[in-house]
């Protein structure tokens, strides 16, 4: 195989890999998640390395089956094999402007791009755009994420944690 | 490396520290105070078991086995949490007439938090890498679980007199046993000098400042000397809580170990 069938083939992965979802936010691709670190292609073998969003996530076995019965459509692939590097940690300033709307559609507010970590954060409701909401709990029905009240159009809605790497101090 | 016991011994000292505490959490699910809780409590036990899975992973590729087995079938001798994380929520079990302790719950997972951010700070810095890999992931997901506990933890005691009452118990019982949770074991020294982590002084130092700052703010007495009554874990020293935790929470990966999970 030459580079550049190689390098076609890498590419075909990562659009493959558009379609795969979060088993929990299926509106949202893992790749606009920001999970997908990168993807290589070795003669007809592709490993695809996916960032895990929080440690005790039970949705990975999920993701790592989805991403192999996709890629493995690929042609030109055989085998497939997902890793989950420890490094480095995936922050939620990866998830892309696509991947914030869409996580809007599905009625999640998306993290701000920039937080310092300890620091409040202006939450915005996904509905109605309104800064007049409450955290009811820090944390709700996934390890991502936390439930709020607009007070504005009287909705509940979730928002995804921000995460951000801890410096040392 | 794979021969080195001190780093193997503090593997295990982190990955069982959480297992069991993250079990002894998830024992609350449906009995939290009020349905919030109980979703904020799981989600922090579904992280804390996401960390021990880490750390059993790490032991796994220094050759020790199997996580899963690591965790599922070891007998009590071989654990080494600290005896206070392996105690009983309360009188009662989870089926039947569970008379659980909220303030011990919230005292014991506070008192923890506080030390696992300091191990954190620490680790994050180790000498082997995969360990300060590790520590950085889970720094993150921690900070959460403090704000948490240190809200509750501080309304608490500056709220009725019945839950000060309630609230000064659970202290004083942590307390006398959290002097296990800042031991490192008979390997204390090795660990540190080979730079995995900060010595056991360093931390409790640490831990010690936290609580006096904490107690000033809420106007609480400061309780003493931390003690360590019921035996060192971190020597494979337990109780009959942690026989009954394990017998239960291995109940079904025994039926067939063979299975895949």
């Amino acid at each position: 195989m030459t580079g550049i069938e190689s390098k076609q083939l890498v590419e075909t992965v990562y659009q493959v890999l558009q379609d795969v979802t979060d088993p929990e936010i299926d509106s949202v691709s893992i790749r606009d998640l920001g999970m997908v670190e990168k993807v290589d292609v070795d003669g007809s073998k592709a490993t695809v390395s996916v960032l895990p969003t929080f440690t005790g996530c039970p949705a990975l076995d999920i993701i790592q089956r989805d991403i192999v019965n996709a890629v493995i459509e690929v042609d030109g692939i055989e085998e497939v094999e997902v890793i989950f590097p420890s490094k480095p940690i995936w922050t939620t300033d990866r998830i892309t402007d696509q991947g914030k709307e869409q996580l809007k559609q599905f009625g999640i507010s998306p993290p701000p791009a920039n937080h310092t970590s300890g620091e409040p954060w202006e939450i915005p409701c996904p509905y109605c755009g309104s800064v007049y909401t409450t955290m009811e709990n820090l944390f709700g029905p996934t390890a991502c994420r936390c439930i709020l009240y607009c007070r504005s159009c009287k909705n509940p809605f979730e928002a995804m944690k921000p995460v951000a790497n801890i410096g040392d101090e | 490396m794979a021969q080195d016991k001190a780093l193997v011994e503090l593997l295990y000292t982190l990955a069982d520290d959480d297992f069991i505490l993250a079990y002894r959490g998830s024992e609350w699910l449906g009995l939290a105070p009020h349905i919030e809780e109980d979703v904020a409590y799981s989600s922090i036990n579904q992280d804390m078991m996401g960390h021990a899975a880490k750390y059993y992973h790490l032991l796994e590729e220094l050759g020790e086995g199997d996580a899963d087995e690591l965790s599922h079938l070891r007998a009590p001798e071989k654990f080494r949490n600290a005896v206070l994380l392996e105690e009983k929520n309360g009188e009662g079990t989870y089926l039947e007439q569970p008379q659980y302790d909220w303030a011990f719950a919230v005292v014991r997972n506070y008192f923890y938090s506080i030390h696992k951010k300091y191990r954190m700070d620490s680790l994050r810095q180790s000498s082997y890498e995969p360990l300060s890999d590790t520590a950085k992931k889970v720094s993150i997901e921690l900070q959460y679980h403090l704000m948490h506990w240190e809200t509750w933890f501080k309304q608490l005691m500056t709220s009725t007199d019945e839950a000060k009452r309630r609230m000064t118990a659970a202290i004083e019982r942590c307390w006398n046993e959290m002097g296990g949770v800042l031991s490192l074991g008979p390997m204390a020294d090795e660990m540190a000098e080979k730079g995995y982590i900060a010595s056991e002084e360093t931390m409790r130092t640490k831990w010690l400042d936290h609580m006096k700052k904490t107690f000033e703010q809420i106007g609480a007495d400061f309780p003493g000397e931390i003690g360590m009554t019921k035996g060192n874990g971190r020597q494979g020293e337990h109780t009959e809580d942690l026989t009954q935790a394990l017998e239960t929470l291995s109940e079904v990966y025994e039926t067939n170990p063979k299975v895949a999970w």
